[in-house]
């Protein structure tokens, strides 16, 4: 019945044209069509944040979002925001602080705290657990993972200042 | 979980929206963020040959803080709620409110016109609405018109709405006084097992006016009109609490779920409701 359409996004820089049906969902779309394999899905039914993907500035779950609704804007992903390379200084501090230990929620989470400390450079433990609370994790307790983006906030916050 | 088969629209306008609603009649729906929609399509509860995105439609992402009222577009997110400080200055309820739904992610998607048009006796804001006494702006290919929230909903997910129609605004009269927004669930980013919208004003030590709707305790919110006159020309003691609590037990309707047998919902009501009377009475 439905028709395929046209679709172009912007994804960790990389302009990307397709033709898919619109009931596909953006995080089949990256993982299965583009290979981009780091949204993870952990419940696909909105609740864990493990598909946590950056669209036009706002923390989306790519599992509660069909990719032709994002036709026409940027996605980022873990993948846009740091590599084995160059590690990102919230990636680096997670692996520092034992952020992780399976790793499934990692790069929901990191990918979501990008977004945290561009609105709140400096957060609180109470405003990292608050704004964290839409990233689940089975593993650490969640109290690396506080430390972790304390440790990154504290970190860019210099790297910030000494660079003004 | 994949949702079934459907054509997708992006009008760029309501003229465009309302053609395809007339077009395709219930066959057609439109999405704000799709946060409550898109889950019941993957889980194939709702069923959408024609999807209407109205993410390009335009005219209904303001807010704007008047004199006597305030009005809030349809598109505005609960994040955008939270945010703004004018908002959080005249109408500080629907900040509390807005931070207790939901997470981060979703509050970025989720639309103040999505959240009150879907019927879902869960969401927090169509009690929120009613407390507040506000008005919802409906338009449809015969023109707008107008609906309070407090005559809107007719059962679970049945509301005065037509098929053929959008909401495009929430129009709130400038609230005044002390107010609470106080909600009980199992988890973060959970659905209320029994949340409380309170409004209320004083004179001296007697509250003169005060307005209490409740949510998921019935299959619509209930605005409890006898809880509040039981605490108006009082001044909040113990009895006028008690008999306000036992008025708004008498017109809820709570059922046996996941949340928690019949009892236990009642209960946390009480308990839910009397911390929002004096959390709002203590602002007052
Ligand atoms: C994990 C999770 C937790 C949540 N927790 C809460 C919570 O605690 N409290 C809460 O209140 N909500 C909660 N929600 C729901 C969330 O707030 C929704 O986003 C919101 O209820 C609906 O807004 P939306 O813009 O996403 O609407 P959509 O999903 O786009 O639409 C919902 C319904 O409303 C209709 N609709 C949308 N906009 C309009 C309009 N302008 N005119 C006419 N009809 C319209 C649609 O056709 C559809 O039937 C949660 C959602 C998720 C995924
Ligand atoms: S997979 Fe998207 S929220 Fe869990
Ligand atoms: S590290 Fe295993 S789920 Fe978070």
């Amino acid at each position: 019945m439905s028709n395929k359409m046209h679709i172009k996004l912007n994804v960790n820089g990389k302009d990307e044209e397709f033709l898919a049906e619109p009931r596909e969902l953006l995080i089949y779309t990256l993982r299965e069509r583009l290979n981009i394999t780091g949204p993870h899905i952990g419940c696909e039914t909105s609740h864990c944040g493990a598909c946590t993907v950056t669209i036009d500035g706002k923390s989306v779950k790519a599992c509660t979002m069909f990719a032709v609704q994002a036709s026409g804007k940027s996605v980022t992903t873990i993948e846009g925001i740091g590599g084995p390379d160059a590690l990102h200084p919230l990636q680096e501090a997670f692996k520092e602080h034992h952020g992780l230990q399976c790793g499934y929620c990692t790069p929901g989470m990191i990918t979501r705290a990008t977004k945290l400390l561009e609105e709140i450079p400096n957060p609180t433990e109470e405003e990292i657990r608050f704004g964290m609370a839409g990233n689940i994790c089975r593993c650490t307790g969640y109290q690396n993972i506080v430390k972790s983006i304390q440790a990154a906030a504290t970190e860019m916050s210099a790297a910030k200042e000494a660079a003004e | 979980m994949i949702p079934a088969a459907f054509e997708y629209h992006r009008p760029q306008d309501m003229d465009g929206v309302l053609a395809v609603l007339q077009e395709h009649g219930d066959d057609a729906r439109v999405m704000a963020g799709g946060h409550s929609l898109i889950p019941m399509m993957k889980l194939r509860m709702a069923d959408v040959p024609h999807l209407i995105d109205l993410q390009d439609v335009g005219g209904m992402s303001d807010i704007e803080v008047g004199t006597d009222t305030i009005r809030i577009g349809a598109m505005v997110t609960q994040a955008d709620i939270i945010d703004h400080a004018a908002l959080a200055g005249a109408a500080p309820i629907l900040r509390e409110a807005a931070l207790q739904i939901a997470d981060p992610q979703v509050r970025y998607m989720g639309t103040v016109g999505g959240n009150v048009a879907n019927g879902d006796p869960g969401n927090d804001m169509p009690g929120l609405m009613q407390c507040l006494d506000a008005t919802f702006t409906l338009v449809g290919s015969d023109g707008a018109r107008a609906v309070k929230a407090r005559d809107f909903y007719e059962a679970a997910y049945m509301t005065a709405r037509e098929d053929d129609e959008v909401l495009t605004a929430v129009t709130i009269p400038l609230p005044s006084g002390g107010y609470a927004y106080e909600k009980q669930k199992r988890k973060i980013g959970d659905y209320a097992t029994a949340a409380a919208a309170v409004q209320i004003t004083k004179n001296g030590d007697t509250c003169t006016s005060v307005a209490i709707a409740m949510t998921n305790l019935s299959d619509t919110p209930i605005y409890s009109e006898a809880a509040g006159a039981a605490l108006i020309g009082t001044t909040l003691d113990d009895a006028a609490l008690k008999a306000s609590v036992a008025a708004m037990l008498d017109d809820i309707d709570p059922a046996d779920d996941n949340r928690g047998p019949i009892a236990f919902k009642k209960h946390v009501a009480g308990v839910i409701l009397r911390r929002a009377i004096e959390r709002a009475w203590s602002r007052a």
